[in-house]
């Protein structure tokens, strides 16, 4: 079978020993870096993307992804041991998850995390693989408009998935979108909204902002946040098996999750939080077995649920990025960044002109899974000790490796100007209220947008009805009208500020 | 009136704002038409609809009762401004500033540099503690940064390497 001709092809490449290596110490950083509290996978992954600069953009790649698999698992073991999300997609693991660590279970909290991780990322890598060469051959019938569609599609997406106000994501979108097309209009030469800076003709580096916004402005956050809101509880780990009865109770957990994670990581704007919010939903209202422990007191369901499904969606929502060239989320715009300093440009044409590259990165993302299940339950005693060194000389560190990372980008000082600036919007940002992930997005989206759209209307002579008349085009829109309907029903949206006030 | 919540309605005066300026700026380049847009249209646009989201923002926060209010709450000024100074220094000190003709120091004294500005940004400064961290960071970042990646840093300052 095709599908299996092309895993050997990634495998070989992946299972060389160096290929093995650069994996291994992406998942050990990732998940050094995501274990911290506060700390999530899009500024872990901003700030060790400078290691990687040294490296071929195969390994790079598969570092990368080591890194983002690593802190996604990192920050499950925060939230179950610290009571505290490293990130939004860990969100709904605090609940049950620290209940059992309470109850002195959080080895088979953390065991059902990662074994349901492990599983629902092989599903993942499967249908990633499966769905890839389908896709591509899709994406080479889109014309500008059907891209310009989808990405109006996939913001609308992000928007309707932001936890917290629709409008103020909206607004957050625009600005990531203006923010992306600060420096040379690449029609026209004109450098816009550069005031003669001869560094901002280049635009805005998105280290700049990530860095700045995901990573500074949280870390001011917590540092003015009162000594006891941030204090560490690193709770006791005794026996890591779960027992008989929770593998019972787990298997269709991880099931659900993974079907369900494996679907929504593929929407646009879905994604890891997404998929985490619905899988703990879906467990909720699955039938009890008897003697089961009640959801919120420590079920290990509602561990497994969601640690599954939000594997599943993160490995997935490689597949737009991969087949398309659109980032679905914030961390794939990240992930995007990261391909273009590498000089490659996501989409379509990856498969066919790098097929080792497309591929191998694929099959090192099933090997990263492998990874951390081997790296996290054995080494989680070393991960404890981590969590309760004091925050005090944490962060010196951390503002240590964003402001080496910044640096070693460019080596250019006005980098760093930028992201001192950046760092305090970003805390302007968290103090409003307002979500950043949405910018971020915008940001990658931002010249795509413009250049296809501009495309579009000149090949129509200037008619937006372009739009609607092409087929695949009306269908993504009204799709994404489709969700911004339901998000607005009074109902759906009372349902929605609901689930994320409980989590 | 009364501002029914404070952080809505800065966020919306934020969004007016940056809109309108985006916009503004716009209008310098050329704009065109939709067959032809100039390097102004799409910001344009984009800054006009960011401004009208503005108004909406700022019109829910002056007409939905929250519960307490949703103060900002204090900034906390001191983290934000250590933090932000550390890494400004460390940026000075690792690539000197040419225009005012400061040469580098190289990255271990920015990072000893960053890791006390940075540790003053916490209220449990101590200095031999912070002394030991700055020491174990220099020693473990050179070796990992310039012994094993090879980035391009100066380690040293300008005077004793050139």
């Amino acid at each position: 079978m095709e599908l299996f001709s092309h895993l050997a092809v990634g495998f070989g490449v992946a299972f060389t020993p160096i290929n093995l290596l650069y994996a291994f110490i992406g998942c050990l950083l990732g998940t050094l870096i995501g274990v911290l509290p506060g700390i999530g996978p899009l500024a872990t992954i901003a700030m060790l993307l400078p290691a990687t600069y040294a490296l071929p953009p195969v390994s790079a790649l598969i570092m990368l992804a080591g890194i983002y698999y690593g802190a996604q698992y990192g920050g499950s073991t925060t939230a179950i041991l610290v009571n505290l999300p490293g990130e939004a997609s860990s969100v709904v693991t605090v609940i049950d998850g620290y209940q059992m660590a309470r109850q002195g279970r959080a080895g088979p909290a953390l065991a059902a995390a990662g074994l349901g991780s492990f599983f629902a990322g092989c599903v993942g890598t499967l249908v990633l693989a499966a769905f890839a060469v389908p896709l591509t051959e899709v994406a080479f019938k889109f014309g500008p408009a059907e891209y310009f569609s989808l990405m109006i599609l996939g913001l609308i997406g992000a928007i309707v998935l932001a936890s917290g106000s629709i409008l103020k994501a909206v607004g957050m979108i625009l600005l990531g979108l203006l923010m992306g097309l600060v420096g040379t209009d690449v029609n026209s030469g004109v450098a816009r909204f550069s005031f003669d800076i001869p560094e901002l003709t280049d635009g805005i580096g998105f280290i700049v902002i990530g860095m700045g916004i995901f990573g500074y402005g949280e870390i001011i956050s917590n540092l003015g946040k009162d000594a006891s809101e941030r204090q560490v509880f690193a709770a006791e780990v005794k026996g890591l098996m779960p027992t008989r009865d929770d593998f019972r109770n787990m298997l269709p957990a991880v099931l659900r999750g993974t079907l369900l994670g494996s679907a929504l990581g593929i929407l646009p704007g879905g994604g890891a939080t997404m998929a985490a919010f619905a899988a703990y939903t879906i467990e909720k209202k699955a039938k009890m077995r008897p003697g089961e422990i009640p959801f919120g007191k420590g079920n290990i369901r509602g561990v497994a649920g969601p640690e599954s499904a939000n594997n599943a969606a993160s490995q997935t929502s490689f597949i737009p990025l991969l087949t398309l060239g659109i980032p679905p989320n914030a961390v794939m715009a990240l992930m995007v960044g990261a391909m273009t300093i590498h000089n490659i440009q996501p989409g379509p044409q990856v498969m066919t002109s790098n097929p080792e590259l497309f591929w191998g990165l694929i099959a090192s993302m099933w090997i990263g899974n492998a990874m951390l299940i081997i790296l996290n339950l054995p080494l989680i005693g070393i991960w404890i000790k981590l969590l309760t060194v004091p925050y005090r000389w944490l962060f010196p560190a951390i503002v240590l490796f964003c402001a080496i990372g910044v640096y070693s980008t460019n080596n250019n000082t006005f980098d760093i100007w930028m992201v001192g600036i950046f760092g305090f919007v970003g805390y302007t940002f968290i103090k409003l209220g307002i979500e950043p992930a949405p910018l971020l997005l915008g940001y990658v989206l931002g010249p795509m947008m413009e250049e296809n759209l501009r495309r579009a209307l000149l090949l129509s002579r200037g008619d937006w009805s372009v739009f609607v008349t092409r087929g695949l085009s009306a269908s993504l829109l009204a799709v994404a009208a489709l969700m911004l309907v339901i998000v607005l029903l009074p109902s759906v949206k009372r349902k929605r500020e609901e689930t994320f006030v409980e989590a | 009136m009364r501002i029914k919540s404070q952080k809505d309605f800065f966020s919306g005066l934020l969004f007016i704002a940056v809109g309108i300026a985006f916009a503004w700026g716009a209008t310098s380049y050329k704009v065109g038409e939709a067959a032809r847009m100039g390097p102004g249209y799409f910001p344009l646009w984009l800054g006009i609809l960011m401004a009208v989201v503005g108004i909406a923002v700022t019109f829910t926060a002056l007409t939905i009762e929250t519960e307490d209010g949703d103060r900002i709450g204090k900034f906390a000024w001191r983290p934000l401004f250590f933090v932000i100074l550390s890494n400004l220094m460390f940026g000075v000190l690792l690539g000197g500033l040419p225009s005012i003709g400061l040469p580098y120091m190289g990255l271990s004294a920015a990072i000893i540099a960053l890791t006390f500005i940075a540790a003053l940004a916490s209220n449990e400064f101590n200095f031999k503690e912070v002394l030991i961290l700055a020491i174990v960071l220099a020693v473990s970042c050179y070796l990992t940064f310039i012994v094993a990646l090879k980035l391009q840093f100066p380690a040293w300052p300008a005077f004793i390497a050139g």
